[in-house]
C-alpha cells in the first residue's frame, strides 16, 4: 500500500516536472525556409549563423534553413512542395519569379502582413531601383535581400600593357570597343590569346546581360503587369546589333556563346580582360585575382543603367498567421541595417537599403572596397530585370533568340522579331 | 492443397511485384496518357478537357521537332561508336596480357563516377581557351573552338561523352560473355584454317550476339534517359542546339510549370520506349542465337 503511494505520488511528480517545460514555454512556432546559393562562398554557413542569432532574439520562432540549391532549383523545389501540400512558409527565389508565384496563388502581399507605422517605414526603406520587380497590380510581393546589378570588372595590368588608363573604364560603347580592340592580343598564328570583352550569353542568363545593353539604350523590354513585351523595338535590335558585332565586327569576342559560369574564371586567368557579370562576384574576384582589377558601371549609349537582379524574401499563403507574422519578422530582421550589412560583405550583393551603408562596418566596408559602391551608385538609374508571366518560358524564348543571334543562326532583327511572336503568343492569355 | 488456395499462394507471391510495378510504372504511365487531353492548372482555374489541343501545340512546336532530332541524331552517334569501343576493348582485356585487371579497371572507371561529376569534369576540358582541349591544341598551334558554345559542336561534345561514360559500362558485359566461350571453339576454328577475322565474324561475333543485343536496347534507353550531363553542361543551349527529348519535358514541366503539356511530351517518350522494347521481343529476338 505504502509502496503503491510512493510510486504514485513520484509517477505523479515526474509526470508535472515533465510537463512543466511545456506550459513555461510555449511551442515555438515553426518556419521552413528555403534559400538557393548564386555565389560562391561559403553561404550555408553564414545563413546557419544568421538563423541561430534570430532564434537568440526570437525564442518563440523556430526557423528552419534548407538549402534548396540553384535558384532554378529553389523555384522548382518550392513549387512542387507547394502541389504537394507541403510548401515552406518562407523562401529567398528570384526577384523575377513574382508573377510565377502569384500566377500559382502561393504568396501573400507582404504589405497586406506589415500593417504597422513601423512595418510600412521598414517597406519604404528599401531603394526603389529593387523595388521595382517586388511589386505589381497595387501590392508589394516581396522583400528584397540579396540583390544585385550588372557591373563591368576589367583587368589594371592589362589595362596599361595597351597603353590605357588603368584608373579609367570605357564610359560609352565607342570607347568600350576602341578600348577593346586594344585589349585583344594574338599569337603569330593568328590565334587570339586574350579577348578585349566577355559579356556571357549562355545558360539562363542572357537576357540579363542584354538588358545592360538595351537599358543604356534608353529601351525598356516589359510593362508593370508583366504582360507586354517589347523585343522588336528598333532600339532593342540596335542594342542586339551592336552585340553581336563585338564578335562578328570587331572581333574582341568570342564566336558563339560565352558560358556565364566560367566567365568570372576567364577573368582571373587573364583571358578576358573586361568581363560583365553580377556585384554578386566581387566576393570572389577580389578573394581571387592575383591583379589590381577595376569595378565600373555599365557603358553609355543613350543614357547609363543596367538591370537589377538577384533574390526576394517570399511569404507563402499556405502558413498559418502565426507562421506569417513568424516569417515576416524574419525579413524585416535579416534587411535591418546592421544585418543587410554583414549580409552585403560576407557575399558581396548589394546592401538593400541606404541605412545600411550609414552603418560604421559599411561605411569601413565601403572605405576598403570602393568597388562595392558602384554597384550602389548605379542603382539610380538601374530598372526592374526582365519578368513577365510565365516568366521562364518567356524569358528562355529571349535567350534563345539572343544565342541564335550570337551563333549566327539569325540576324538580330529577324530573332527577336520571333521571340516578340512567341511571347505574344504565351502572353495573350493574360492581357 | 486445393487449387484456389494454390492460386491465392500464387497471387500472393506475385504481389509485392505487382504493387510495385503497378504504382511506379503502370498508373503513372496511365495517368500521363490522362493528364495530357486536359489543361494545365493554374492557381484558380482548375483543369479542363481540351481534347488534342496539346497534341496540336506539340506539332507546331518547332522546340519538340528539334529535341527529338537532336535526340535521334544523339542516339545514332553515341550508340554504334560505345558499343564498337566496348567490344574492342573487351577483346583486348580479355587476353593474358600484363596489368589485365588494372586495365579492365581503368576502362570501367568512368562507368562508376556519377554522370554530374563527370560533366564538371568534362565542362574543363571543353573550356575555351584554358581547358584541357584547347590546351593541347593550342600546343599545336591551332586555337580550339568553342566546344560548347557553338550550334554545330555543343550536341557533338555531349555525345563524346556519353560515349567515354558508357563504353566501360557494356564493356563489362561482353567481357563476361568472352569468358563464357569455349576456347576449343577457338582451336577448332584455327585447324579447320581459318583466320582470326574469320573466327571472330563466323563464330564469336553470333555467339556475342545475344549480349550485343542486350546492350543495344540498354543503350537505346540511355540515349532517351540520360541527362545530367546536358543540364550540367549546356542546358540545352545555344538556342537549343543540344537540347534533348527529357530535357525539353523536365524544362517544360518543372521550369515553365505547364505540367500537362510535359505530358504529352512525356507520351512521345513512352511510346519511343515502348517501340523500343516491342521492336526487341518481336523482331530481333527470333534473329538472335541463344545457347
Amino acid at each position: 500500500m505504502r509502496r503503491t503511494a510512493l510510486k504514485a505520488l513520484a509517477a505523479g511528480l515526474a509526470g508535472a516536472f515533465l510537463s512543466l517545460p511545456l506550459y513555461a514555454q510555449p511551442k515555438p512556432v515553426e518556419v521552413e525556409l528555403y534559400y538557393p546559393v548564386a555565389v560562391g562562398g561559403p553561404i550555408t554557413k553564414i545563413v546557419d549563423d544568421m538563423v541561430v542569432a534570430f532564434e537568440k532574439d526570437h525564442p518563440g520562432i523556430d526557423i528552419k534553413p534548407i538549402y534548396a540549391g540553384s535558384y532554378q532549383d529553389s523555384i522548382a523545389k518550392a513549387l512542387t512542395a507547394l502541389k504537394g501540400g507541403t510548401p515552406p512558409q518562407l523562401a529567398v527565389l528570384l526577384s523575377t519569379d513574382m508573377f510565377t508565384l502569384i500566377d500559382e496563388d502561393a504568396i501573400v502581399p507582404i504589405d497586406g502582413l506589415a500593417k504597422s507605422e513601423a512595418d510600412k517605414k521598414w517597406l519604404g526603406g528599401f531603394y526603389d531601383a529593387f523595388m521595382q520587380n517586388s511589386r505589381t497590380g497595387g501590392h508589394v510581393w516581396g522583400v528584397p535581400f540579396q540583390r544585385s546589378t550588372i557591373v563591368m570588372y576589367y583587368n589594371k595590368d592589362l589595362f596599361k600593357q595597351a597603353g590605357l588608363d588603368p584608373e579609367r573604364a570605357p564610359a560609352t560603347w565607342e570607347e568600350l570597343v576602341d578600348y577593346s580592340k586594344k585589349l585583344t592580343k594574338k599569337d603569330a598564328a593568328g590565334n587570339v590569346t586574350q579577348w578585349g570583352i566577355k559579356i556571357p550569353s549562355g545558360g539562363a542568363f542572357a537576357y540579363w546581360l542584354f538588358q545592360a545593353l538595351t537599358t543604356p539604350n534608353d529601351a525598356i523590354l516589359m510593362n508593370e503587369e508583366g504582360n507586354q513585351v517589347y523585343l522588336d523595338k528598333p532600339a532593342v535590335i540596335e542594342a542586339a546589333q551592336f552585340w553581336n558585332d563585338l564578335s562578328a565586327k570587331h572581333g574582341v569576342m568570342p564566336r558563339g556563346t560565352v558560358d556565364w559560369g566560367t566567365t568570372p574564371k576567364d577573368f582571373l586567368e587573364k583571358k578576358a580582360a573586361i568581363v560583365w557579370t553580377t556585384t554578386g562576384n566581387l566576393t570572389n574576384i577580389r578573394k581571387n585575382a592575383d591583379f589590381p582589377f577595376g569595378v565600373a558601371m555599365m557603358p553609355k549609349a543613350k543614357r547609363g543603367g543596367s538591370p537589377t537582379g538577384g533574390g526576394n524574401f517570399y511569404i507563402f499563403k499556405s502558413g498559418t498567421p502565426e507562421q506569417q507574422a513568424a516569417a515576416l519578422k524574419f525579413a524585416q530582421w535579416a534587411t535591418a541595417p546592421e544585418r543587410a550589412a554583414d549580409w552585403s560583405i560576407a557575399t558581396g550583393y548589394v546592401a538593400v537599403t541606404p541605412a545600411a551603408w550609414e552603418t560604421d562596418k559599411m561605411k569601413k566596408y565601403a572605405a576598403e572596397v570602393p568597388a562595392a559602391t558602384v554597384a550602389r551608385d548605379q542603382l539610380e538609374v538601374s530598372v526592374a530585370e526582365f519578368s513577365t508571366h510565365e516568366n521562364q518560358r518567356v524569358t528562355k524564348t529571349l535567350n534563345d533568340a539572343l544565342q541564335a543571334m550570337l551563333t549566327g543562326a539569325k540576324t538580330p532583327k529577324q530573332a527577336l522579331a520571333d521571340a516578340q511572336r512567341e511571347a505574344d503568343r504565351v502572353l495573350r492569355a493574360y492581357r | 492443397m486445393n487449387r484456389s488456395l494454390q492460386a491465392v499462394y500464387g497471387w500472393l507471391l506475385l504481389l509485392p511485384a505487382l504493387v510495385l510495378l503497378a504504382a511506379f510504372t503502370h498508373y503513372p504511365a496511365l495517368a500521363t496518357l490522362w493528364h495530357s487531353f486536359f489543361s494545365t492548372p493554374r492557381g484558380s482555374r482548375p483543369a479542363r478537357f481540351v481534347g488534342l489541343e496539346n497534341y496540336a501545340l506539340m506539332r507546331d512546336d518547332p522546340v519538340f521537332w528539334q529535341s527529338l532530332w537532336n535526340n535521334l541524331w544523339f542516339a545514332l552517334g553515341t550508340i554504334p561508336t560505345s558499343i564498337a569501343i566496348a567490344l574492342v576493348m573487351a577483346l583486348w582485356v580479355n587476353r593474358n596480357l600484363a596489368g589485365r585487371g588494372f586495365l579492365r579497371m581503368a576502362y570501367f572507371t568512368p562507368t562508376v563516377l556519377p554522370m554530374v561529376a563527370v560533366a564538371n569534369i568534362w565542362l574543363f576540358f571543353y573550356t575555351p581557351q584554358y581547358g584541357l582541349i584547347a590546351q593541347v591544341m593550342h600546343a599545336f598551334g591551332a586555337a580550339g573552338p568553342n566546344w560548347l558554345g557553338s550550334r554545330d559542336t555543343a550536341l557533338p561534345a555531349l555525345m563524346v561523352v556519353t560515349i567515354w561514360k558508357e563504353a566501360g559500362f557494356f564493356m563489362i558485359f561482353y567481357l563476361a560473355a568472352l569468358q563464357t566461350v569455349s576456347p576449343s571453339l577457338r582451336e577448332a576454328a584455327l585447324l579447320e584454317g581459318a583466320s582470326r577475322w574469320q573466327y571472330f565474324r563466323r563464330v564469336l561475333w553470333p555467339l556475342l550476339m545475344p549480349t550485343t543485343l542486350f546492350v543495344l536496347v540498354n543503350a537505346l534507353i540511355n540515349a532517351f534517359r540520360l541527362v545530367d550531363h546536358v543540364v550540367v553542361m549546356t542546358r540545352g543551349g545555344p538556342d537549343n542546339a543540344s537540347t534533348l527529348l527529357l530535357f525539353y519535358i523536365y524544362q517544360v514541366g518543372f521550369s515553365f510549370w505547364d505540367t500537362s503539356y510535359a505530358a504529352t511530351l512525356t507520351v512521345v517518350l513512352l511510346l519511343i520506349l515502348a517501340v523500343t522494347a516491342l521492336v526487341k521481343f518481336r523482331w530481333l529476338d527470333r534473329r538472335t542465337h541463344y545457347q
